[in-house]
């Protein structure tokens, strides 16, 4: 991967990224306050001791912003992992075993894509309780049947070739032919998909504890400090559209930079330019 | 999406020859509809088998066993799973989603209502949209690479990583709180008249539009780009042909389905928006109506809410197939 070649606004996007996974990390040491500590009055316009103001309760909203980032990105980034995890298991070895196998994980595929994810979501979800590990779970096994299809497709693009063929008359396992055959060859675009499964992961756990349904309360998350602070809007406060904005300026860091990845990717294999 | 089986290989075989864009049609009707049920079985089944006992959750963790059975029997949870399923499901084919947990009103009556409110919501989202996404997607292809397509690229990137619900208290903010020109909340009630109900929705409409304009914008872009850089219009081009006659007479039945596509699939994505705008907006929806379900664990309610939206969904999809095998000569004339 070539660093220098990126274009500004793929710098512009990692820098963003970068900021927001420090945040995250070093969340106890930069935050002014704690995260559920009750410092002022509610509502406090920006400025003074309170840079972004306070929230409802009277919490520092800057500090709730920088532990939103922990929780946010930890939930969505897991959640994609492990979505990547179950959609790539299950897509190479559909391709791999190929018929029933591969039939039957398709069509199970195309009856959960039949569902819009938000929907599926929120009837799975009124039925589980509400803990943070079954949130993840929803999330990565919803998610996993996009990555599913991306997966499959690229890897029957690959298992076609004539290098894999080759392995496999040159009597190669199957775990040889998927980690070091096909793997290697769909990265780049594995990896584009994954920015994309990551931005789409942070929007929706955003869009579920925005309903109520997401991150439980009083854990900060950025969705739910949007949820938190609604009421505000009526009388001019903008505590809840400072998250809202955190949520869209992230998810199009990753978006600039995912963009960047893909132009790389296509014109590598020398196809079309429709970015 | 799914492949079609091929044709040459049923039984039937004449009727369907000589048929054999109805016939692809029917095949894609009669996959809709068994779609339609295994989603049915998810919806009932799949949820039912998942942990979690609504009694306990309903009355709390002090409940006496007692009452616990008492309301069990009451809500009709006692019995097998089968026994209940077919029952579901034949109050849904005639129309009838039960009884409430919450407050033992008619699920059917409450739907009625929202239904057309949603659907009068997402109707007008959908008019304003769909001839904006595709003419600005023709632009950005028509200047391809220069200042107005990188600036609707940057534009609609932008957009698409907004969350419906930070793009609907921003309008509020700016259109409500600090200029009062738009109301908030978006109320609508029965005997309201037309032109009041319209400046109710201008808000949650404008929402919409800019959630789905975005998508549908970069997705047209895409199919059309996708036409135009096939090798047929560059011989097109090489053999010295104008640029309107290549575009209407080479590109555009070409481009007409995977249009048609792009156009029902961002459709079926303006259900899932109204979903998230209807609670911003405090407007009384379906969607509202679902997640105030789901927090309080209603679940005849999220059952059936969740059944219509996969039904739409699955019907926006097939529509959209159908046009494209119908707009597409390869798949009208299968081999």
């Amino acid at each position: 991967m070539n660093l220098r070649q990126a274009p500004l606004s793929a710098w512009i996007g990692m820098a963003g990224v970068a900021l927001a996974l420090i945040c995250a990390v070093f969340a106890p040491w930069i935050a002014p306050y704690g995260e559920g500590e009750i410092v002022g009055d509610i509502w406090l316009p920006m400025g003074g001791d309170y840079w972004l103001g306070t929230d409802n309760l009277g919490r520092d909203l800057l500090s709730r912003m920088i532990y939103g980032a922990r929780t946010t990105i930890l939930v969505s980034l897991t959640a994609t992992v492990l979505s990547f995890a179950i959609g790539m298991f299950l897509s190479f070895m559909a391709v791999v075993r190929g018929g029933g196998v591969d039939q039957a994980l398709s069509r199970l595929n195309d009856l959960m894509m039949a569902v819009p994810t938000l929907i599926f979501a929120l009837v799975v979800l009124a039925v589980l309780p509400q803990e943070t590990w079954i949130l993840i779970l929803v999330m990565a096994v919803l998610d996993s049947t996009r990555v599913f299809r991306i997966g499959r497709a690229v890897a029957l693009d690959v298992a076609v070739m004539d290098f894999v063929e080759a392995a496999r008359l040159r009597g190669e396992g199957k775990l040889w032919i998927v980690f070091r055959e096909i793997l290697p060859n769909t990265l780049s675009t594995l990896l584009a998909e994954f920015g994309l499964r990551f931005a789409f992961a942070i929007l929706f756990l955003s869009t579920l504890s925005f309903l109520g349904l997401g991150i439980q309360p009083p854990t900060a998350d950025w969705g739910g400090m949007v949820k938190d602070n609604k009421e505000g809007i009526i009388f001019g406060v903008s505590a809840s559209l400072i998250p809202g904005a955190a949520i869209a300026l992230l998810a199009i860091c990753i978006n600039l930079v995912v963009d960047w990845l893909m132009k790389r990717t296509s014109s590598i294999k020398g196809g079309r330019d429709d970015a | 999406m799914i492949h079609a089986p091929k044709v040459s290989f049923r039984p039937g075989r004449k009727l369907t020859q000589r048929f054999p864009l109805l016939w692809t049609i029917v095949q894609r009707l009669l996959l809709s509809i068994v779609l339609l049920f295994a989603v049915s079985i998810v919806i009932f089944g799949g949820v039912e088998a998942l942990p979690g006992d609504f009694a306990t959750t309903y009355l709390g963790q002090s409940a006496t066993p007692q009452a616990i059975a008492n309301i069990r029997a009451e809500l009709g949870i006692d019995r097998p799973i089968t026994t209940r399923y077919f029952q579901w499901l034949g109050g849904v084919l005639t129309g009838d989603f039960g009884m409430s947990w919450a407050n033992r009103n008619s699920v059917t009556e409450q739907i009625a209502q929202r239904l057309g409110n949603s659907l009068f919501l997402a109707f007008f989202a959908a008019i304003i949209s769909v001839p904006l996404a595709v003419g600005l997607g023709m632009v950005a292809v028509l200047f391809r690479n220069r200042l107005p397509d990188r600036i609707i690229n940057v534009a609609s990137l932008a957009a698409i990583s907004l969350p419906e619900f930070f793009v609907g208290y921003l309008l509020i903010m700016w259109f409500s709180v600090q200029t009062g020109i738009a109301v908030f909340p978006a109320t609508v009630y029965e005997g309201m008249s037309f032109l009041d109900r319209l400046s109710a929705i201008a808000l949650p409409t404008a929402t919409l539009v800019l959630v789905v304009l975005a998508h549908m914008m970069r997705m047209t872009r895409a199919a059309i780009i996708n036409v135009m850089s096939s090798p047929y219009i560059e011989t097109a081009e090489l053999k010295g042909l104008g640029g309107l006659r290549i575009i209407a007479k080479h590109a555009a039945p070409n481009a007409l389905a995977p249009v048609i596509n792009v156009v029902a699939l961002n459709l079926a994505y303006l259900i899932v928006g109204v979903v998230v705008v209807e609670v911003v907006f405090v407007y009384p929806g379906m969607g509202q109506y679902m997640v105030d379900a789901v927090s309080v664990r209603d679940m005849p309610v999220v059952q059936a809410c969740g059944f219509i939206f996969a039904a739409i969904y699955i019907f926006l999809n097939m529509t959209a197939d159908i046009l494209a095998i119908i707009a597409n000569p390869r798949l009208r004339h299968p081999r």
